[in-house]
């Protein structure tokens, strides 16, 4: 709904188009690789390759989108209408997966419950030597098992929120209109919370779909695997960022079946968030309620601290030097200044699509999201071409003609250029809790400010950020973290000695030194931790 | 906008400085990762006072990087493992010759470019590992006789996505012809026990298990099993000891094009192959040396003599390509 009452503000529309250009710039880098085709590459691909591919892709996507709504639902359905024993713990403990980097859930997944992990070893010793378990980890199952595990906290959280914002009264409502709880579940809970599930679904396919690490462990091949075998394996660079813009074929999808999800409907909420339980879950069904969520818990999450707490006990810790205390402070420092400029944006955007409801603002807006989607090095290399585009076109001759003994490079390998390379990657995920808020607030309240005499910056300061600032810190804690777990772009565009604790991870497990790695990844975890915790008991039921 | 002035008053004073503080240091983009090449640079520095700055990565990303920055690169040298990367790194106009007596004295000329625009550093065999519970060692000839059906269900193959499986593959092209080379990783996969895996560690772990009793990894990986798990039953076989030998890769280093200090990198690199940065930069990582007027390290020596294939690891290179789309034909994932 356009506001009509609202004065025109073209500054909300630059600011659409200029965050959208930015996301863009190496989208477009990018599809500049069109240029040429190899044709030997692409024959080869096109005949041996991309039907797999491309299934194996959908299975992926098709696996984790549907795993992650009904965990991510199920799990905040219960730890917010519902009263079970150890509610108020699972509560915000189910978000704790989400400080777990894909990669690390992966790779302890695989050397637990492989053939010769400790968990199929023990079975053998029990069982005798022929013992063989009907559950592969290394298969499909095992590899949606793992990133549902990883990425089902972003639907956790988002319809978690919505639940609680549903208000007291409409469940209860609903009940005297003689509908079950389950009825109830199905035909007002869901529906008014289906925004909220759409975001958070779309954030964890994004994910899916950009993910190298996780997939790798189980060498299950998909597009992106593709993107980088050709890449690395072929040498062809141009070959791989055309398979890349492909891929954003697949986010097309995915960011159109989450508008078709959204519907067209608007839910305000209320002005009382709920405070008590409504289902009081007794006896057998309680403890059911908590093993599930226990068994989540302790998949996502207690298991694999375990392993690497073990793994730092046992083989040592290795590498505590003094360096590692400014590998964490980089760690910190990147992750709040990528927070905080992201934050910025992502409200700026979401405002001008609220404030200025126009069709090519909202297409902007939708183009400065499709970063997260992409592979990290792949956005990394469009970046990097463009920023070494400027310094050798701009930076460098203007600095000569200033006189600068040896110019060099001042854009690449600047931190300046990193947060830029974050900020173009998880605009997305900033916009996710920034535009759920924003839809919770009622068209009615600005038109109220503007008739008692408040103009478009007034209304901005004194209306939208108050009621915005709830889902900014969401957006910022969330971006924080990944930041934190980030990698491929890290590693490409960090300048020298800005070594991250994703960096140290990497150097030490590309050759499959993953016990070594155990203390950079605890500390990764660790540091996760605080954000995860508060972004979620900010907003607990009492 | 007066934001963006002072960023670029910033930016330009901070060119100034790092343009007078530029004496005496060396920058080097690295595939081989950093507590691998630390220690060796630690020492340089101690030796000579130069210091060495650099940043790891994959080597694709590093090689884009180089590229994109062009003559304004602040890179001096480039490290990378494997030949197939420094074959391509020298197609891709990224490196100089370099011409050093030291180098060519220090290292066989198969392990080094043609046109000295590279040398290997440190050398690592891909050979056979196998279970000492299962496997006779007298069943065991050739990397050739694994694709026998005698080694059905018997056999596991790390990812052919690792270029060490490439490279292998390419001097198998060169070595036996394509029309063989085909026929071998037929036989190779039809013999898998379990789908191929992520790293060669995860593979050892796999045949000490139980899970397959065959396997073709890189001896350093056995070794950092074996250490960190002493009774570990697998031990490693040298195949082709009658015919050209166990297939040999390296890791390596070259000037970069747009070095700022040629003269200064190439002393890096010639120091690199002496007697004093080898027992480091090779030990460190149970590798074998480059240099072949020194002993390999007493836990290395202890794997047995072995007949290295002599062919140039150039052609791990030229035929990557080729070595992939037939891995990726025949369902060698």
């Amino acid at each position: 709904m356009p506001h009509r009452s609202i004065p025109r503000m073209p500054r909300w529309r630059l600011i659409a188009y200029v965050s959208a250009a930015l996301v863009m710039m190496p989208l477009l880098v990018l599809l500049l690789s069109w240029q040429s085709i190899d044709t030997s590459i692409w024959g080869h691909l096109l005949q041996t390759q991309m039907v797999r591919l491309i299934s194996n892709t959908l299975v992926l996507v098709l696996g984790v989108g549907v795993g992650v709504i009904v965990l991510g639902v199920s799990l905040a359905w219960l730890t917010s209408l519902c009263e079970f024993p150890g509610r108020r713990f699972f509560d915000w403990a189910l978000m704790l997966p989400f400080a777990i980097p894909a990669y690390v859930l992966a790779f302890v997944s695989v050397g637990l419950f492989d053939f010769s992990g400790p968990f199929q070893s023990l079975l053998r010793d029990w069982f005798g030597n022929d013992f063989r378990l009907f559950f592969s980890i290394r298969s499909t199952s095992g590899v949606v098992l793992v990133l549902t595990l990883v990425f089902y906290p972003y639907v956790y959280m988002l319809a978690r929120g919505a639940f609680l914002a549903q208000g007291k009264g409409l469940m209860e409502a609903s009940r005297v209109l003689g509908h079950t709880p389950w009825q109830g579940f199905w035909r007002v809970a869901i529906p008014m919370a289906r925004p909220a599930i759409g975001a958070g679904a779309a954030l964890a396919i994004m994910e899916t779909l950009a993910d190298f690490g996780a997939v790798s462990v189980f060498n299950y091949d998909t597009f992106t695997t593709a993107i980088y075998k050709t890449w690395y394996g072929f040498f062809s660079l141009q070959s791989a960022t055309q398979l890349a813009s492909l891929l954003l074929l697949f986010v097309f999808m995915a960011l159109f079946l989450e508008r078709r999800a959204q519907g067209s409907r608007r839910f305000p909420g209320v002005d009382r968030p709920r405070q008590g339980a409504l289902y009081h879950l007794k006896g057998y069904r309680g403890w059911l309620a908590t093993g599930f969520c226990l068994t989540v818990l302790a998949l996502a999450f207690f298991i694999p601290v375990a392993q690497l707490i073990y793994w730092l006990v046992h083989s040592g810790i290795h590498d505590l030097d003094s360096r590692y205390w400014g590998i964490i402070r980089n760690t910190l420092m990147l992750g709040a200044m990528a927070a905080a400029i992201t934050v910025t944006f992502a409200t700026l955007i979401a405002l001008a699509r609220r404030l200025q409801p126009i069709r090519r603002v909202r297409s902007a807006v939708a183009m400065a999201n499709l970063g997260y989607a992409l592979p990290g090095s792949v956005l990394a290399v469009g970046i990097m071409f463009a920023f070494s585009f400027l310094d050798n076109t701009v930076v460098i001759p203007l600095s000569a003609a200033l006189g600068v003994e040896n110019p060099s490079p001042l854009l690449l390998g600047s931190v300046f250029a990193l947060l830029l390379a974050y900020l173009i990657r998880f605009m997305a995920v900033a916009h996710g809790p920034i535009d759920t808020s924003l839809a919770r607030i009622r068209p009615s309240l600005p038109e109220a400010a503007q008739s008692l005499g408040q103009t478009g910056w007034g209304v901005f300061w004194r209306v939208y950020l108050p009621l915005l600032l709830p889902g900014a810190l969401s957006a910022a804690l969330l971006v924080f973290v990944d930041v934190l777990k980030e990698m491929p772009a890290t590693l490409l565009m960090r300048p020298f000695g800005w070594d991250t604790l994703a960096v140290r991870i990497y150097g030490l497990t590309t050759e499959g030194d993953w016990q070594r790695a155990s203390l950079p990844a605890l500390t990764l975890v660790l540091a996760g931790l605080l954000p995860v915790i508060v972004l979620i008991r900010r907003t607990g039921r009492r | 906008m007066s934001a963006k002035r002072s960023i670029v008053a910033a930016s330009l004073a901070l060119t100034a400085f790092t343009g007078l503080a530029q004496a005496k240091e060396l920058v080097v983009y690295s595939s081989r990762q950093e507590h691998l090449i630390q220690p060796a640079f630690e020492l340089y520095t101690k030796n000579t006072g130069v210091d060495i700055k650099f940043i790891t990565d994959r080597e694709g990303p590093l090689m884009a990087r180089l590229r994109a920055e062009g003559a304004n690169t602040p890179a001096d040298i480039f490290m990378t493992v494997d030949a197939g990367n420094l074959w391509q790194a020298e197609q891709q106009e990224l490196f100089q010759p370099m011409e050093s007596k030291v180098i060519e004295e220090n290292i066989p000329a198969q392990y080094r470019a043609e046109s000295g625009q590279w040398t290997g550093l440190s050398l690592r065999a891909r050979t056979i590992a196998y279970s000492t519970e299962r496997v006779d060692p007298k069943e065991l000839s050739t990397y050739e006789a694994l694709a026998d059906d005698s080694w059905k269900g018997r056999m596991c193959l790390r990812t052919s996505k690792k270029v060490y499986n490439q490279s292998l593959v390419a001097t198998m092209l060169e070595s036996i012809g394509a029309e063989k080379t085909s026929d071998v990783i037929k036989g190779w996969v039809a013999n898998l026990a379990a789908p191929v895996f992520s790293d060669d560690t995860a593979l050892l772990k796999a045949i000490d298990a139980g899970q397959c009793d065959v396997g073709i990894v890189n001896t350093y990986y056995f070794g950092r099993l074996s250490k960190e798990e002493p009774g570990v039953k697998v031990a490693l076989f040298w195949p082709n000891q009658d015919d050209r030998g166990v297939h040999v890769n390296i890791s390596g280093a070259g000037v970069t094009k747009h070095a700022d200090q040629p003269e200064e990198a190439v002393k890096l690199i010639e120091w690199l192959t002496t007697e004093e940065a080898q027992r480091v930069f090779v030990d460190i990582n149970m590798e074998f040396p480059a240099n072949d007027s020194i002993e390999p390290s007493k836990e290395v020596a202890a794997w047995g003599d072995f007949k290295a294939d002599t062919i140039n690891v150039e052609v791990a290179g030229r035929r990557q390509p080729e070595a992939i789309m037939l891995m990726d034909r025949l369902g060698w994932n």
